[in-house]
């Protein structure tokens, strides 16, 4: 199925990859308890991305994974012409939020990426890696997993830790979190982008090894579900 | 990635069309009087009965739930009771089928549903996860009109949250056999209002020591396989 899903995917790409297109996104949060950073969602050529699995994060995927700041990514993007919609939900998205967004790509744009930091975590974040967009009229629908930079222990103690480098989660935007955790590790064994292992959490508000609540911040994959319109 | 798969299909077999239209011997497209179809749920979970499903066919102008929106009361009941009479109300004239009994782990469930009505052309099936406080499985509006008499789809199911009541996994809150505590209760306490995708339990033996559940409780995604074949 995965494969025939991909051959058609290619041979219809192959037919028009350098046209632009006239495309209608909607990206949902489909996560119980965990916000979205700002997205940041982009057309670009198909030898880009912005992150790879199994591969470093480079400094400006790590600012958008540790604090959500997608400024230097951004610099990258528009280094290559890429189509860049720039936080299209106006700020942090809700569990259960969808947004829905207009996107024109330009001539030779053809594959697009999507990143936000999954809020609260050290770093993760949801993401689509340089996917060829179908060149067919249609609609198409796909889900995203969690990933993990690689780039900070996943302590899970809340300290307002968001620059690059510094330890900790920024924030807990839905107040289901606690203080005082001594923290779940010191190692961060992988240092490249991975799959999220998931955030542990326990049930101490003012303790315990880890500030994230366990019944609300963990999460199943996929994380989100996004739904292009080709015109 | 099904839905996106079978766009592409769609998009394929409509060109196939196109390519046959000048044939001479082009056979006149009888209106069909009905369309059956053979479901067969599996219930992918190591502990996590299904209450009994419940599917509907109906045209696109219903949802028995929207992610992002909140769950109306008959979900609620479902989601939290197993009890899917109110939803299939909601629909009283619609083709439906109800399942007597709960669906076991490993176990499946097959039937027939049959419709003389060509406007029924999407698919909903719902059932509790009983070993929860409110999560379910299920399939939301599948568009069944691209399957041609013979063709058999495969989809799989994630969890869903109703967001009516909080993941406590407290004894006495749980209907289940896990539990055999209580199902719906019309007040709500989640901590997420609205429908996401569920982030899973944690159970006593995960940490969450106050948990009446047990890791054989502990599901991740996809939780059924669904099977619809076009008769």
């Amino acid at each position: 199925m995965k494969k025939t899903l991909l051959a058609l995917a290619i041979s219809a790409a192959s037919i028009s990859a350098a046209s632009a297109q006239d495309l209608t996104i909607s990206i949902t949060n489909l996560t119980h308890g965990s916000h979205f950073t700002p997205l940041l969602v982009s057309a670009h050529p198909a030898d880009s991305h912005l992150f790879e699995v199994g591969m470093a994060a480079s400094a400006n995927l790590q600012a958008m994974a540790e604090g959500g700041d997608t400024s230097g990514l951004i610099t990258d993007l528009n280094a290559i012409s890429a189509d860049v919609s720039d936080n299209p939900a106006g700020g942090l998205m809700m569990p259960g939020q969808t947004v829905t967004f207009d996107l024109m790509t330009a001539m030779d744009n053809s594959n697009l990426s999507v990143v936000a930091m999954v809020l609260p975590t050290n770093d993760g974040f949801v993401g689509l890696d340089s996917m060829a967009i179908p060149t067919m009229a249609g609609t198409y629908t796909y889900y995203l997993n969690a990933y993990d930079a690689g780039t900070e222990v996943n302590d899970e103690i809340i300290n307002g830790g968001g620059a690059p480098g510094a330890a900790g989660i920024p924030a807990d935007p839905l107040g289901s979190g606690g203080t005082g955790a001594t923290g779940v590790t010191e190692n961060e064994s992988n240092d490249k982008i991975h799959v999220h292992r998931g955030v542990v959490g326990d049930s101490d508000a003012s303790g315990g090894f880890s500030d994230l609540a366990s019944r609300v911040h963990r999460w199943l994959n996929p994380v989100a579900k996004l739904v292009i319109e080709v015109k | 990635m099904n839905q996106s798969f079978k766009s592409l299909l769609g998009g394929v077999l409509s060109l196939t069309l196109v390519a046959c239209s000048n044939d001479d011997d082009d056979e006149m497209m009888m209106e069909p009087e009905s369309q059956a179809y053979r479901i067969k749920i599996t219930n992918l979970t190591h502990f996590q009965p299904l209450s009994p499903p419940a599917a509907v066919l109906h045209d696109d102008s219903s949802h028995w739930w929207m992610i992002g929106s909140a769950a109306s009361e008959a979900l609620e009941k479902m989601a939290e009771g197993g009890d899917a009479s109110d939803l299939l109300a909601l629909l009283p004239d619609n083709t439906r089928h109800a399942a007597s009994d709960v669906l076991l782990p490993g176990m499946s469930h097959e039937f027939t549903i049959e419709t003389d009505d060509m406007d029924e052309n999407r698919l909903s099936l719902v059932g509790m996860l009983v070993n929860t406080n409110d999560a379910f499985s299920g399939i939301n509006g599948l568009e069944l009109g691209g399957l041609q008499s013979g063709q058999t789809e495969v989809v799989y199911t994630h969890a869903y949250d109703a967001g009516t009541e909080m993941n406590s996994e407290a004894a006495g809150t749980i209907p289940g056999p896990a539990d055999g505590g209580e199902g719906f209760n019309a007040a709500r306490d989640d901590v997420t209002s609205v429908v996401t995708m569920h982030p899973g339990v944690v159970s006593a033996d995960d940490g969450l020591t106050t948990s009446t559940l047990s890791a054989g409780e502990k599901f991740d995604n996809p939780t059924l396989r669904i099977e619809i074949t076009a008769l």
